[in-house]
């Protein structure tokens, strides 16, 4: 490969790269979203049977 | 009228209080004129008036973010900023009223600053006096507007400059060039667009700022 | 709800399907351009995410305005998403068009690049807008604020734009070429395949942020209502 085509290259996948850190960042919130959701729920229930 | 007469008694009352407490304005003379002397300092001796003149605009920016970093002090200490919003005037008057006052300071600032270029550097010539006179009327519309944003938060000193620098890139522009280009008359009008653009802008969304 | 989880898997196939076509078509169909070879090729990432984060920009200003007429509170969240947006793809922006003064004339940075110099001016003002937030307690006052200044920043960008032509009859002038953009038929319409690719990016993400964003707010509210 020649230089120019490695430059463009790692931009390519720079862009790339960005798209899935924010993908990976993203499912991080899910997780985090999904344990308050359960823990919600568990108040939630708690509530209700007391 | 009565919004005319609104901002000329706010201004006034700007005004009056400095005169009695003379805190701001003494140190934003005596923080201009430490600059220009920093600079001697720190500019190598082969420097093109260019870089003088940039300098110079620089210390310019500094000293009216000295002075706007207390435009609204006095208000949040005493509180006074919630009285003036629920008077029954405009809100906007409250905004051109603080930008006059800001604009008279740094006027009184320039008149010590430029005689002080003078001396230190090199001749002020009438692009240079015309450039900082458009340049101090954008940088009181937005200042003020940015410094009641910043008194609104916790941050408060450290996030003026923050708010206030990246908007302010076009005047420096305007204003050194003016200053170091034969035909200044470009420039200069660049700065009175800039000037015309975002007053407005500050005098319609002054009210969103300061309310609750 | 679930008319707005199609929408949202609707334009996340949509932007892959363009993404995944656009960048073949840059790397494998264009044609090359006869003065810069293949190193042209990068152009069609560069643009096309600048002109997505301008658009970033302008939607976070326009949902700005919405906010300060109708005083909803569901246009702040949109707006900052919008911002948000809009720095993401102005740091790629920057990366990239970094990458290509490399390529084109060996260096990382250069201010004779117009686009680039203006999108430095306005990365540092969307940042101190996240400042902004951050130092301001949530409410309607961070949101009247903050749709202030996303206000100031659309104005900005014409402004600095003009300022920073200006500047370069008295700044350095490195005497940096590059052709403008004589693209051929098919180059366009490779282009517009990338830029229809980025917006349909923006448009995905923005929608999948929001909905996110959305969904903390609401379990923070369920939190109050159960504790």
């Amino acid at each position: 490969m020649t230089t120019s085509e490695k430059y463009v290259t790692a931009a390519y996948l720079v862009v790339l790269a960005v798209v899935l850190l924010y993908v990976i960042l993203y499912s991080f919130k899910l997780s985090r979203l999904e344990r308050e959701v359960a823990e919600l729920t568990e108040l939630a229930q708690r509530r209700r049977a007391a | 009228m009565t919004y005319f007469a609104d901002v000329a008694a706010l201004a006034r009352k700007d005004i009056l209080l400095e005169l009695r407490s003379r805190d701001t304005l003494p140190a934003m003379l005596l923080f201009v004129v430490s600059a220009l002397v920093v600079f001697h300092f720190s500019l190598p001796s082969d420097a093109s008036v260019t870089a003088s003149t940039g300098l110079l605009w620089i210390a310019l920016l500094f000293t009216a973010l000295l002075g706007l970093g207390r435009a609204f002090t006095a208000e949040r200490e005493q509180r006074v900023l919630d009285g003036l919003v629920l008077a029954p005037c405009d809100r906007s008057a409250i905004w051109l009223a603080k930008s006059l006052g800001v604009l008279v300071f740094l006027g009184v600032a320039e008149a010590v600053a430029l005689p002080a270029y003078a001396l230190f550097f090199g001749p002020v010539g009438w692009e240079l006096v015309a450039a900082v006179l458009l340049a101090d009327l954008g940088l009181a519309a937005v200042g003020t507007l940015l410094a009641a944003m910043a008194a609104a938060s916790r941050a408060r000193e450290l996030l003026l400059p923050l708010l206030f620098l990246p908007l302010v890139i076009p005047v420096v522009v305007g204003g050194v060039g003016a200053t170091v280009v034969d035909d200044p008359g470009r420039y200069l009008g660049f700065l009175a667009l800039y000037d015309l653009i975002f007053a407005i802008l500050s005098w319609a969304s002054f009210e969103y700022v300061v309310a609750e | 709800m679930s008319l707005r989880n199609n929408q949202a898997v609707l334009l996340a196939t949509a932007a892959s399907v363009l993404l995944v076509a656009g960048l073949a078509l840059a790397l494998f169909w264009a044609p090359e351009d006869a003065d810069q070879g293949f190193s042209q090729r990068i152009f069609y990432v560069h643009v096309p995410i600048a002109l997505t984060a301008y658009a970033c920009f302008g939607w976070a200003a326009w949902k700005a305005l919405r906010l300060l007429w109708t005083r909803e509170p569901r246009y702040d969240l949109e707006s900052y998403t919008a911002v948000h947006m809009g720095v993401i793809f102005g740091i790629l922006t920057l990366v990239t068009g970094s990458i290509w003064a490399k390529i084109s004339w060996g260096v990382w940075w250069t201010w004779s690049e117009r686009q680039l110099t203006l999108f430095l001016v306005l990365f540092l003002f969307y940042c101190a807008y996240f400042m902004l937030r951050f130092s301001v307690e949530s409410g309607p006052r961070r949101a009247n604020l903050s749709a202030v200044y996303a206000l100031f920043g659309v104005a900005l960008i014409p402004v600095s734009f003009l300022a920073i032509r200006l500047a370069e009859n008295f700044i350095h002038p490195v005497v940096f070429t590059r052709d403008g953009p004589q693209m051929s038929g098919s180059m366009f319409l490779v282009f517009c395949v990338c830029l229809a690719a980025m917006l349909g990016l923006f448009a995905s993400l923005y929608t999948n942020e929001l909905t996110g964003k959305r969904l903390d707010a609401r379990l923070r509210e369920l939190r109050e209502a159960v504790e």
